[in-house]
Parts: C-alpha cells; sequence; structure tokens
C-alpha cells in the first residue's frame, strides 16, 4: 500500500454516540472502537487511518447528521456532481 | 343594504368580511349552514372550504392554516365540539389565532339538536386540557352573528388564541335583517407565522416545553395576555337596568326572551332590568357588579343547569341574591314563564 | 501530497447547533442506532440538494421525532398526535408554493391518526409523507404499535402480539395503494447498505413529486429502535431485515402520474361583489322601505305539513316587512318535527327592536292543516285571527274570542292549476284581512325572488287569488 488511501474519514467524538453502525457497515473495515470514553461516556468510533476508499457507506447508516465527514482523494476519478458521486460510489 | 339572513349564514358573510380565507369543518345540525354557506362564498374569494373527515381533523387543519397564518375558521355543536377540544388546547398552547362557532344544541351525548346553552363550561371555562382560555362572544342577533364573528377575529389575531362565537340553534337557525357594512379588513401582518419562505424559515409554532422552568414561563406568558385581556375586552349591554329593583342576567337568545319579560313586568308595575354579558370570557364582572349595586335580586336565565349562573355569584359575591330559573332539552323560556317566575320570588321576599 | 475534499457531511438543513435543545447542543436527543437520525439526514440531503430549504414547512408529529425542529433548519410545525396529514393539508393549501413534509410514527399515523392519512391521501393532498415503522412505540416506552408484529413481545402485549386479541399488523402502503388519488407509495427498509440507499432515492423522488406538484406521496421506512427492542444498534438493524422485511414487503406500490378532472370551482369575485355590498361605502336601503307608521306587533306563526311552503310563506311575510322598514325576525321550527314532517314558523314584525322571537301566542295563526289548526288554535291570543287551509272549519274545534276564517288556499291553488302556490293563496288572503304589509311589497318581494317568469305569474295570480276570496268574505266576518 504505498499508495495514499482514496478516502479518509472524521468522527467527532462528541457526536458520535458509539451505536457501532459505521463499524459494522464499513466495507474495507477500517473503522474501530475508540478505546476511551467519550465525555458522553460512550466508547465512539474511530477511522484506524488507512483502508478508506471515501464510499460514503458510514456517513448514511450513521444517525448523527454531523458526526461523519468523509473525504475522497481529490480531483475524484470521474467529474460528476456529489450528490451522483455519492449514488455512484456506494452501489 | 338590508337583507334578510340566516344566523348561520351571517357568520360567514362576517367572516368574509373580516378576510376570513380558510374553512375548514363537519356537518351537524343545528351548525351544518354554516359549513355550507362557506363552501359557497369562500371558494368565490379565492379561499378554501375543505369538508373534513372528522371534527378531530378539522380543528387540526384549523391548526395548519392559523400556523400558516390565514384567518381561519371551523363550526361546529356540541357533540363536534367536544371532538375539537384537543386541538383547541394546542392552538391555545401553540398561540394560534382561529375563530369557532358554536351553535349549541341539546346534550350529554347525542341529546338532540333543540337549542341549549349547556356548553357554557366546555368553551368559557377552556374544556381542553391544560392552562388556557378561549375567548367567547355570544351574539343574540342575526346581526350579532356576522358582527361579533368579525370582532372573535380581530380578538384572535390581537390575542393570537381561539375565539369562540357561542350560540345557539335558535340564534342559528333564525332569520333577520342583517346590513353588512363594506369595511373589507385584511389580517394583520404575522410574523410568525410558518408560510415556507425564507422570511419564515426560523420560525416554530409548537405547544411542547419539556422543561418545567420553559413551561412554566410559557403558561405565565398566556396568563399575562388574558389578564390583559380580562382588562380590556369585557363586552356587555343594559337594557332598562338603570332604575331596576330586579335585575335578570342572560345571554344570547334568552337575552332575547328576557327582554321582553322586563317588559311585560314594568307593564305590571315592577321594575326589571336586563344585563347581558356579551363576552362571556372575559366575563363583565365590574360593570355587572355596578348594574346590580342597587337591586333587590338578580335572577339568571339559562338554557342549561346552571353554568354561566357560577360566573354572576362569583361576581356578585354577597351583593345581591342571586336566584336562577332553567329551561334545557332544547326547551326555550318563554317571557311569560319568566316574569311569573320574578313575581313569585317577589312576592316570596316580601312576605 | 494528496488533496482530499469533503464529498459528505452535515447537511445545511440542519441547524449547526442545536439551540433549541436545553443542553447536549450536538448530538440528536435519539437513542444510538435509532433509525431517525438516518431518515433526517435523507430528507435533509434532497432539500439541500434540490435547493428547497426556504420553501420547506416540516411538520412533526408526536413520539420520538416530536423534536424534529430542534434538527431541521427549515420552518416547522409541531402537530398533535395523529394529525400531521391534516395539519400539512392546511399548511399546503395556504401556502401551495411551500414543500410540505409531514413526519410521522407508526402510532401517530396507523393507530390514533388513521383517519387523516387515509382521507389525505384520498384527497391527493399535493403532500409528502414520511412514515417511520418500527412496530412499537418508542417513546413511551414500548407499548404495542398497530404494526407490532404477531408474537412480538411490547409491554401492552406482555405475551405477544396475538391476532385473537389485538389483530393483525396493519400494512399501511398496502391500504393506501387501495385508493385513486395517491401518486407514489413506496415501503423501504433501513436494514442494510443498499436498503438504505433505496430510502435515500425514495425520499429524494417523494419531495420531486411534490415539487413538480404531481400530487400525495408517502414513502414507509421500516427503521429500526433498538432501545425498545432491547437490542444492539447492528442486531436491530439485522432484525429489520429478518423478521420485518418478511411482514412487511418492501417495494413500489404506486408510481403513476394523475391527472385529476378539472377542479370546476367558481369564478373568482370581488368580496363586494359576493356580497352583495354594491357601494364601497354603505349600501342602500332596500326601495321599498318606508318609516314604519303601523306600530301594531304582528306576532304569526304559519304551521302545516312539509311542502305545503309554510317556512317559505314566514320568510317572505319576514321580507316584506323588512323592506316596510319593521323590525322583523322568522324563526323556523327545526329539530325532530321538521323530520317528521310537520313545520311552523314563527314571524314576528315590530315597529320596536324585538325581544323573543319565540311566538308562545300569536296573534295572526296560519293553520295549513288540520292538526297545526288543532294543535296551535288554543294558544292565538284574544281577538287574533286564525286562517285555516279549508272551506268549512271543524266542527268541534272549541276556540272562542278569536276570528276563524276558512281560506280554501289549497283549493284554490289548484284551480290555478299548482297546488304548491297555496302558501301564496294564503298570503293574499292573510295581507288583504290583517292589512299587515301591503300588496306592493308582496309583489316586489316575488319579483325580486322568484326569477321564472311563468312561476311568477302563477305566484302573482295565485296572490290576486287570496285576496279576492278574503273580499268576498261577508263583512261581518272579516
Amino acid at each position: 500500500m504505498a499508495s495514499e488511501p482514496r478516502g479518509r474519514v472524521q468522527i467527532d467524538p462528541n457526536e458520535c454516540k458509539g451505536c457501532g453502525l459505521c463499524i459494522d457497515a464499513c466495507p474495507p473495515h477500517c473503522l474501530v472502537f475508540t478505546e476511551e470514553l467519550s465525555p458522553y461516556g460512550v466508547h465512539p468510533a474511530h477511522y484506524l487511518g488507512s483502508g478508506c476508499t471515501g464510499c460514503g457507506i458510514c456517513f448514511y447508516v450513521c444517525p448523527e447528521p454531523g458526526a461523519i465527514v468523509v473525504y475522497r482523494l481529490s480531483p475524484p476519478p470521474k467529474v460528476i456532481s456529489t450528490t451522483e458521486a455519492s449514488r455512484a460510489a456506494t452501489l | 343594504m338590508r337583507q334578510l339572513c340566516k344566523g348561520n349564514v351571517a357568520v360567514i358573510q362576517g367572516a368574509v368580511l373580516a378576510g376570513c380565507r380558510a374553512y375548514y369543518g363537519y356537518p351537524i345540525t343545528p351548525a351544518s349552514e354554516i359549513a355550507e354557506a362557506a363552501a359557497f362564498y369562500l371558494p368565490q374569494v379565492g379561499g378554501v372550504f375543505l369538508q373534513a373527515e372528522s371534527e378531530v381533523a378539522a380543528i387540526n387543519m384549523v391548526y395548519g392554516a392559523a400556523a400558516a397564518g390565514q384567518r381561519v375558521m371551523t363550526a361546529s355543536s356540541g357533540p363536534g365540539i367536544s371532538l375539537m377540544q384537543e386541538g383547541l388546547s394546542y392552538l391555545a398552547g401553540a398561540e394560534l389565532p382561529c375563530v369557532v362557532v358554536d351553535v349549541v344544541r341539546g346534550g350529554p351525548g347525542l341529546g338532540n339538536i333543540a337549542p341549549e346553552q349547556s356548553d357554557y363550561f366546555a368553551l368559557v371555562k377552556g374544556g381542553g386540557h391544560g392552562n388556557y382560555r378561549n375567548l367567547v362572544l355570544a351574539p343574540a342577533s342575526v346581526q350579532e352573528m356576522a358582527d361579533l364573528t368579525m370582532l372573535a377575529f380581530e380578538l384572535a389575531d390581537r390575542y393570537r388564541n381561539p375565539a369562540v362565537v357561542l350560540t345557539d340553534g335558535f340564534i342559528g337557525q333564525m332569520m333577520e335583517p342583517l346590513e353588512l357594512h363594506a369595511r373589507i379588513t385584511s389580517p394583520p401582518e404575522k410574523p410568525w407565522a410558518v408560510r415556507g419562505t425564507a422570511a419564515t424559515r426560523k420560525n416554530l409554532i409548537t405547544s411542547i416545553h419539556l422543561e418545567p422552568d420553559a413551561l412554566e414561563a410559557h403558561v405565565r406568558k398566556l396568563e399575562a395576555k388574558y389578564r390583559e385581556a380580562q382588562e380590556r375586552e369585557p363586552r356587555h349591554e343594559l337594557y332598562l337596568a338603570e332604575d331596576a329593583e330586579v335585575l335578570l342576567v342572560g345571554y344570547g337568545i334568552v337575552s332575547r326572551v328576557l327582554r321582553s319579560a322586563a317588559e311585560q313586568a314594568r307593564e305590571q308595575g315592577l321594575r326589571v332590568g336586563l344585563f347581558r354579558p356579551i363576552t362571556l370570557w372575559p366575563f363583565p364582572v365590574q360593570a355587572l357588579r355596578e348594574a346590580a349595586r342597587d337591586v333587590r335580586a338578580v335572577l339568571v336565565v339559562e338554557m342549561s343547569t346552571g353554568q354561566m349562573v357560577e360566573d354572576v355569584r362569583l361576581a356578585l359575591r354577597e351583593q345581591a341574591p342571586v336566584h336562577f330559573y332553567s329551561r334545557v332539552g332544547g326547551n326555550v323560556p318563554l317571557a311569560e314563564e319568566v316574569s311569573a317566575r320574578i313575581f313569585e320570588w317577589v312576592e316570596t321576599a316580601v312576605r | 501530497m494528496a488533496e482530499y475534499e469533503v464529498v459528505h457531511s452535515k447537511s445545511p438543513v440542519f441547524y449547526p447547533i442545536y439551540e433549541r435543545k436545553a443542553d447536549l447542543k450536538h448530538q440528536t436527543h435519539y437513542c444510538p442506532g435509532c433509525g431517525h437520525g438516518v431518515v433526517h439526514k435523507l430528507i435533509a440531503e434532497t432539500i439541500a440538494d434540490l435547493d428547497l430549504q426556504d420553501r420547506t414547512i416540516f411538520v412533526s408529529p408526536v413520539g420520538c421525532s416530536v423534536f424534529a425542529y430542534y434538527y431541521f433548519d427549515v420552518g416547522n410545525v409541531q402537530a398533535a398526535h395523529g394529525r400531521a396529514s391534516a395539519v400539512a393539508t392546511a399548511l399546503k393549501r395556504a401556502c401551495p408554493e411551500s414543500i410540505v413534509i409531514a413526519y410521522q410514527g407508526d402510532g401517530d399515523l396507523a393507530a390514533i391518526g388513521t383517519a387523516e392519512i387515509v382521507h389525505a391521501a384520498n384527497r391527493g393532498e399535493n403532500i409528502t409523507v414520511f412514515f417511520i415503522n418500527n412496530a412499537i412505540y418508542g417513546m413511551t416506552g414500548g407499548q404495542m404499535a398497530p404494526t407490532t408484529l404477531v408474537g412480538q413481545t411490547t409491554t401492552t402485549t406482555p405475551w405477544g402480539r396475538r391476532p385473537v386479541n389485538e389483530g393483525y399488523p396493519l400494512r399501511v402502503c398496502e391500504l393506501l395503494a387501495t385508493l385513486e388519488a395517491p401518486v407514489y407509495i413506496e415501503r423501504v427498509a433501513l436494514s442494510d447498505n443498499k436498503n438504505i440507499m433505496r430510502a435515500r432515492r425514495a425520499i429524494r423522488k417523494a419531495i420531486e413529486l411534490q415539487r413538480d406538484g404531481a400530487g400525495f406521496s408517502l414513502v414507509e421506512i421500516l427503521s429500526p429502535c433498538p432501545t425498545i427492542w432491547k437490542m444492539t444498534p447492528t442486531e436491530a438493524r439485522d432484525w429489520v431485515a429478518e423478521n420485518m422485511i418478511r411482514n412487511f414487503p418492501l417495494g413500489v406500490f404506486r408510481d403513476r402520474r394523475l391527472a385529476m378532472p378539472g377542479n370546476g370551482g367558481p369564478p373568482q369575485r370581488s368580496v363586494a361583489e359576493v356580497l352583495g355590498l354594491t357601494s364601497p361605502s354603505l349600501g342602500t336601503e332596500a326601495p321599498a322601505a318606508a318609516t314604519p307608521t303601523d306600530t301594531r306587533e304582528w306576532k304569526m306563526k304559519i304551521a302545516g305539513f312539509g311542502g305545503q311552503g309554510v317556512l317559505l310563506l314566514g320568510q317572505i311575510l319576514a321580507e316584506m316587512g323588512m323592506r316596510e322598514g319593521k323590525e322583523v325576525s322568522w324563526l323556523p321550527s327545526y329539530g325532530p318535527e321538521m323530520r317528521s314532517g310537520s313545520a311552523h314558523c314563527h314571524v314576528c314584525l315590530s315597529s320596536q327592536r324585538i325581544g323573543s322571537p319565540l311566538i308562545e301566542h300569536p296573534n295572526v295563526l296560519v293553520a295549513m292543516n288540520e292538526i297545526s289548526l288543532r294543535k296551535f288554535a288554543p294558544s292565538v291570543t284574544p281577538g287574533g285571527l286564525i286562517l285555516y287551509n279549508r272551506r268549512t272549519v271543524p266542527a268541534d274545534l272549541g276556540v272562542s274570542n278569536v276570528r276563524l276564517l276558512p281560506i280554501p288556499a289549497a283549493e284554490l291553488a289548484d284551480q290555478l292549476g299548482a297546488a304548491k302556490v297555496g302558501n301564496i293563496v294564503m298570503l293574499g288572503a292573510l295581507l288583504e284581512l290583517t292589512g299587515a304589509l301591503s300588496f306592493a311589497t308582496a309583489e316586489a318581494v316575488l319579483q325580486a325572488t322568484v326569477k321564472n317568469p311563468d312561476l311568477l305569474a302563477l305566484d302573482l295570480r295565485a296572490l290576486q287569488a287570496g285576496r279576492d276570496w278574503a273580499r268576498q268574505l261577508p263583512r261581518e266576518v272579516r
């Protein structure tokens, strides 16, 4: 794995409730629970730092509006709109 | 121009003049002509008329239209009003103005379709849950069916609260001359409304305040509004009351009967006057106390087993003896009947 | 070094901070793994993508999503339990340019609000309804929902839902798909990645349809409730897949454009036109109006059988009185009597403001049949007048001190060729015998109210026939 991961995920421990849906849903299995408890007393999800494809599935299975931000390597492989990109990426 | 008009139809004519452009309702005797008139008039002036699937749906449609800032109304009678009570509580809680007309019929239960005044408690005292009040107006003629409906829209908007026109089967069904003055009004600006626009995007219509302190603050705000209404809005009418030794008190159709009764009693030598509350809430307490200052007795007549009489007794406390006479079941007291009763009491008192 | 750009992040349709919440202003109030948040995100994404944020009105229900307005930065209206579709109906009609979204749970929509959703759908209201089905009452702590599965244990079905006691789960999409008006009905599920993306497309389509003015759409979303189901979020998600979908099949139940028949509404007119306020200032008095010089008080009771024109005769008298400048009132008998076929009305004509419109002792009684005569004759005031719709009066009628005149109005009307003008014959006689109101006014009222010229001619002949009959009565009985 010499090249940069295609995507990156950022999870806000102040918004994550530790439900684990994103961890379970992530195709490349690059999300895990943190060891530490968040201020709310849960183990938030956390990106391992490699393996993300930027597919966005974690974003859509996450019930919290602002817990997850998904990044993708720029420029994207194809020039399409954001919504189209996310649809194409997830199916 | 004077036109011969049915009370129930006059309600809608007044509403159209007042800028009401939405009616949501469900038919019920003896209020159905209000819905029928709304179905005829409103669509011609760009308004909405919709016959809802129930009174429950109707009052919640009223809630939606009021939330959008429309002048909106509904009408019903006893059983339908019972179904609307939850919605009225929500409207008051969410501070939404609307007008509700109750053409009262006999109860409880299915009762009958003849006139009664037995919904006084249900609307003047609340009826729905929680700390709120309805503003309640009681017309006594076809002309007032229009005029007080117009006033109801004004008061509803002024206080952001439901206003009720409490009337009965007789006033609703009878025809009298109606004169409409062409002062077509338009509703005030309602910057709080939710209209699906950039300007109203920040707005929220709700009645939920989960935190006790937040709900207390909200209820206190409503309370302050109601106190202001109590100071500013009581309305009443006096007839032959100046020198009266016996004061009759009645509202709506009963006040018409009492007018005749007072005249009959005066022909027989007894100075009888009439006090007619026009607003049932706020109740005209001060005016009643003044009118009853020098009387020997007060006689309250209602087409109920005694509802408004409680407010009269509260207002007068020990100021004058309060007697009560009633007919129910759809029977309307006759003037002769009332004046005979007055003389009975006077004789008893003298003896 | 490669550049990363944001592809998925919090929608601008959500508030950055949830100021309306008392605390935890960064998180929703939903439990971990709850489906509401997912649906909220899908709705917010669509609103943002379609640039509808300013136009959207979100109607939140009673249930866990009662506080949806904490999050959605759109116009918000919170509705009573079960009534979101009714509230949405009126909002949309008040603001046709808005996008109205009703968001309802299974208890809200499919139990207490069943009538409202069925009728909103049946009217084809141009609104979008999102129906969150999690087979349980979440907010109130786990009671049975109308969609609770057979055998599913809830706090109010402690031995599991038993069809013999609670019936079967209600299938809303199937139910609504029997209706004519809805344009789009689909059931989706938050059961796995693929189905979530299907839900995303369905939600988008439902809102687009409203934007395009297509009509009523509803998307049912099978949604997990881990806390109340007592499962982990992943177990709950799998339970949707394994149990809910089996009972609530996914799919499109309706997808068609409907061309509703033309509205056929009335032409638009001004308020003044509609109400007959011809002049912008005060209206003019009716032409026949005059200062009343006649100070007699008329208390008339008109009684008879339904179809004899009893109520109409009363109305004509009241209208005439009004045109002559009198105070008038007309009070119909209504109620059980009206339903059983007999009818009467009270007409007061006075120079003074009228007290009670209810007449116990009339000074004029018009009895159009014998039953009415026998019923009301004893109440007529001494010196009063009774007009009876026959050639002769019953011999055994014991009334005294009144003038009782037989007027064969029905017979005269028959001779004119129309039994229905018996009431106008009676009017002619009444006017002649009382002088209460003028014939000219009667003619004016008939001219104003009877539009058909043949009928008008007939009425005028009937009026004259009644008048003539009364005139030929011997002076001593008149």
